[in-house]
């Protein structure tokens, strides 16, 4: 338990809350050594630690396959809802608006997402849900042991020699077509890019869409595989660097006239982009589309912040709620009166 | 039975000397879908229940926005008999293309209203023809060729006011109650009724079929089974509705959601509610089990392919344990089917929806009143038992108006079962979500955002322990499916216990039935004991799953037949499952699968000619 090693190891640091990193710590994971998407628990713990987040108001939801078994290794004190296959958006959608206070987490994968999940997960990024969506994008499905996914490229060879012959879904452009607010695309191995891109999307008020590429290293990382750990690491192209300070750290940054981008969060928080394409400006949606495109045609990897539209009103801010969540109002509030009911039943008369 | 103070007909005798039946006759209303004639039908049925006279209705509608054949029929019963009757006394005839089928179905002695161009009368001799020219008559009314259209309907309202001795100044009262707040419409409508009815006063007698006034009606309401349910749901708190449309239960949530942005709504204008018109039916339960896991009461309506596509996460809320409420407003067959007729073909395929070893209570609601008090107390039922509880009505009891005594407001307080909060957390020193710590296979849950470090555990599907743990040593899932069985036991005493609707000392023969049949069997009761000498006993079932009770009158009768409005009689089936094995010899199988509303003389002749074996 986190609070018996406090005891032990007085000098354990702890976050802006009060809490040490074990607080957001969750069961030993069972996927496979060297999977990328434990790297990714490994950053949403670290992130959330960062930035000081209460653990119980946190939910954790997924979806089928082995990304949506990844909620159980991080953040224990945290509520969490493993749903059916493709459809934790639904699960989501339904608990935030019972309950918009807290901080929604959702964690699919690219089969859960681009294929029995499509329809969902269109759905939720047109409603710009407040939450953050992480698909641990690798190409194939896992459990069932290496079948290719929506998400595979053209062209990318399976262990047993079967070639992908249809066309990759970009779930980002996608995303942005459909109406997120903050879609970005980070890799599992790189680790400073995905927790800064993880800390921002803590800061937005919005559909976050995160897609990680994280190879699977027992189905899809050989030769010929483009989602391969290689194969990224040779053909990924970073857009930007970024550097992200969040809200309470009231650090003002100097940065040198015109270089990059600087961006403000829902919450007050600061984004940096820099160096890299200098002229690239995530708040342009037709550019970051178009990009997007560029990449696909030039067998890119493109990673960073593509779109970020900081100030669209949530789905949740859409239904004008009042601020106490309302899934746990008392009675009085959610049962009319006794005059409001006879009145109803005068007109039926 | 409703009794009665006014002279009345002697029943089928006088028919054939075509004398007066008062109060004892049905209506048949033949028009073209999207001609406006609902109000118009509204106003007629309106002005009976105005009259104190018992009076139900039944609209025989289309799959279809314009055009196809539609037909609305009203029931005018002295005795309070309110299910569909198979045969019409008084057509009114104003389909141009049905007309002749409509007149050639009808019983001699029977009267039609028609428009004057049709020159029906030439079709039979042995009916009674008026005619009223709809077209001349709505001329003066108005100038506007769309607005004459939907008030020809009305000028046959006027025109049947005076065949049927409707008091006049009552279709006037009904019409400015229909049309309430619309002055011109008002307007337009009062003056084409009055067309009608003066011309058919200056043109025809009265007809041989009469409403006289009586006072049956004092303080009831009429109502749909939509709306009632609506009002259930409204008056129990609910606050999250996901849904997506699907005919015959639309208009359940779009009822429900004006209901909400009236009466839920803060003084600043902030909603204390959300409606979510959801991608589909997958979605829209998904959205309900969200919400219900984080607190709120929330519910959908659908029809039978919603409930299809339900399934799977209605089998992870039965695993999972989290509340929910579903309305299923049973229609006829998958796809395009027949969705605009009734049918109860929903009952199995609901019972166990999902995968693996799922069951889930039912509730089903016969009257409006029912769908009100049901609509409530799912919510009540699906917190207790922490599961997923459907409410089976359909389209005859959602869709159609009924008379119906004014709803109780529901004044016991909300149960929201048992949820833990922070302070009883701090005192217990944490839970296991699964436990059974009560004996009644109930455990304790903790809502997302209780302020604890021990709040926290991870809703999934059957794989778990007690502590919500993954887990798949054999044990924990055996453990969690008997507990979930002694759940289920709890269940049968929490849920609407069934009704001994007729008791009649020393009868050998029962009948069981449940929803909208409920009508048809109490007038078919009433039938085989006073035109065919047999006595029945009739228990009415509210629930699934059944009481003992259920059991207990099929081992006191020698007989009992089960009413099913589908083909495969999925009620029977269910009680087969659920009875002493000795007992299931003594059941016999009434199904009725026609789309059309059950009626009472199908119920009798089904009865009789199986007795007679």
């Amino acid at each position: 338990m986190a609070t018996e090693l406090n005891d032990q190891d007085e000098v354990r640091p702890t976050n802006r809350i009060g809490l040490s990193v074990m607080d957001y710590r969750g069961a030993r994971t069972t996927l496979c050594a060297g999977c990328g998407h434990n790297a990714i628990s490994e950053r949403i713990v670290e992130a959330f630690y960062e930035m000081g987040i209460q653990p119980e108001h946190v939910a954790k939801l997924s979806g089928i396959g082995c990304s949506s078994k990844s909620p159980a290794y991080f953040m224990s004190r945290a509520h969490s809802f493993n749903a059916v296959h493709g459809r934790m958006p639904a699960i989501a959608t339904g608990a935030a608006v019972a309950n918009h206070k807290m901080l929604y987490l959702g964690v699919s994968g690219d089969g859960d997402t681009a294929s029995i999940g499509m329809g969902q997960f269109a759905h939720l990024m047109r409603r710009n849900l407040s939450m953050i969506y992480i698909i641990e994008d690798n190409g194939v499905y896992g459990l069932t042991k290496g079948q290719f996914s929506a998400t595979a490229d053209f062209g990318s060879k399976l262990k047993t020699g079967v070639v992908n012959e249809l066309p990759a879904v970009d779930t980002c452009a996608l995303a942005i077509e459909l109406g997120a607010t903050f879609v970005a695309r980070g890799f599992s191995g790189d680790k400073k890019q995905l927790q800064a891109l993880l800390k921002a999307a803590i800061a937005h008020n919005g559909t976050v869409l995160l897609d990680v590429i994280s190879p699977c290293v027992t189905f899809n990382d050989h030769e010929g595989s483009t989602k391969s750990y290689k194969f990224i690491r040779d053909h990924e192209e970073p857009l930007h660097d970024i550097n992200f300070v969040p809200a309470f750290e009231e650090i003002d940054v100097e940065y040198e006239a015109g270089s990059g981008v600087g961006i403000t969060l829902h919450d007050g928080s600061k984004m940096r982009l820099t160096k890299l394409e200098e002229d690239f400006n995530p708040t342009d949606r037709i550019r970051a589309l178009t990009r997007l495109a560029e990449a696909r045609e030039n067998n890119e990897v493109l990673t960073g912040l593509f779109y970020l539209n900081p100030g669209q009103p949530s789905f949740t801010d859409m239904l004008n709620l009042v601020d106490q969540p309302i899934g746990t109002l008392p009675a009085e509030i959610v049962r009319p009166s006794k005059s409001v009911f006879e009145g109803i039943m005068k007109d039926f008369q | 039975m409703a009794s009665t103070d006014v002279a009345l007909d002697q029943g089928t005798d006088s028919r054939q000397d075509r004398g007066p039946v008062v109060n004892n006759f049905s209506i048949q209303v033949a028009t073209v879908n999207g001609s406006g004639s609902q109000s118009a039908n509204s106003v007629l049925v309106r002005t009976i229940f105005q009259m104190g006279v018992p009076v139900s209705s039944k609209n025989l509608f289309p799959s279809n926005i314009a055009g196809l054949p539609t037909w609305f029929t009203i029931r005018v019963s002295k005795d309070g008999y309110v299910a569909r009757k198979r045969d019409s006394d008084v057509l009114i005839a104003m389909n141009a293309e049905t007309a002749a089928a409509d007149v050639l179905a009808l019983k001699p002695g029977s009267v039609v209203l028609f428009d004057e161009p049709l020159k029906l009368n030439a079709l039979r001799e042995d009916l009674i023809f008026y005619s009223a020219p709809f077209d001349k008559l709505v001329g003066p009314v108005s100038s506007d060729a769309k607005l004459k259209k939907l008030l020809r309907n009305m000028v046959y309202v006027g025109a049947a006011a005076h065949l049927l001795a409707l008091d006049y100044a009552e279709v006037e009262e009904a019409i400015r109650k229909q049309f309430r707040g619309k002055v011109r419409a008002t307007e337009v409508n009062l003056a084409a009724s009055r067309a009608g009815y003066e011309y058919a006063a200056a043109n025809h007698s009265v007809s041989r079929f009469q409403v006289q006034r009586m006072s049956e009606n004092a303080n009831k309401i009429i109502i749909d089974g939509n709306e009632a349910g609506a009002l259930g749901a409204l008056f129990a708190g609910v606050t999250v509705v996901p849904w997506y449309p699907i005919t015959p239960s639309s208009s359940l949530v779009e009822s429900l959601t004006d209901y909400l942005k009236e009466y839920r709504v803060d003084s600043n204008g902030k909603a204390t509610f959300a409606v979510v018109q959801a991608e589909d039916e997958l979605a829209a339960i998904g959205m309900v089990l969200g919400a219900s896991w984080a607190g709120a009461r929330a519910m959908t309506a659908t029809s039978g392919p919603g409930i299809s596509l339900m399934g799977e996460f209605t089998g992870l809320g039965y695993y999972a344990e989290i509340p929910a409420v579903i309305w299923d407003v049973q229609r006829v067959g998958p796809s395009t089917g027949l969705p605009t007729r009734t049918a109860q073909g929903d009952l199995l395929s609901t019972a166990f929806l999902s995968h693996g070893d799922t069951k889930h209570p039912m509730l089903l609601p016969a009257s409006v009143l029912e769908c009100f008090e049901f609509g409530g107390a799912a919510f009540d039922i699906a917190e207790r038992l922490q599961t997923p509880v459907f409410v089976l009505s359909d389209l005859d009891i959602g869709m159609n108006h009924w008379v119906s005594d004014p709803f109780p407001y529901p004044d016991a307080p909300l149960d929201r079962g048992k949820v833990l909060s922070k302070e009883d957390l701090d005192r217990l020193g944490g839970f296991a979500r699964y436990k059974d710590v009560d004996g009644d296979g109930i455990g304790y849950r903790t809502l997302p955002g209780t302020e604890h470090p021990d709040a926290a555990w991870f809703a999934r599907g059957s794989g778990h322990n007690e502590k919500a743990q993954y887990s798949e040593r054999p044990e924990d899932y055996v453990n969690n499916l008997d507990r979930l069985n002694r759940k289920w036991e709890t269940a049968r005493g929490i849920v609407p216990a069934p009704i001994a609707e007729r008791s009649t000392p020393g009868a050998k023969v029962g009948i069981i039935a449940y929803g909208s049949s409920h009508w048809a069997v109490v007038e078919s009761a009433d039938e085989l004991q006073q035109e065919q000498g047999i006595a029945v006993d009739y228990l009415r079932v509210r629930a699934y799953p059944f009481s003992a009770a259920v059991n207990e009158f099929i081992a006191a009768h020698e007989r009992v037949y089960v009413i099913d409005q589908n083909r495969d009689a999925q009620m029977l089936q269910l009680i087969k499952m659920d009875i002493a094995a000795e007992n299931v010899v003594r059941l016999r199988s009434i199904c009725h699968y026609s789309g059309l509303p059950l009626e009472a003389h199908f119920v009798t002749d089904s009865v009789v000619s199986q007795e007679q074996k």
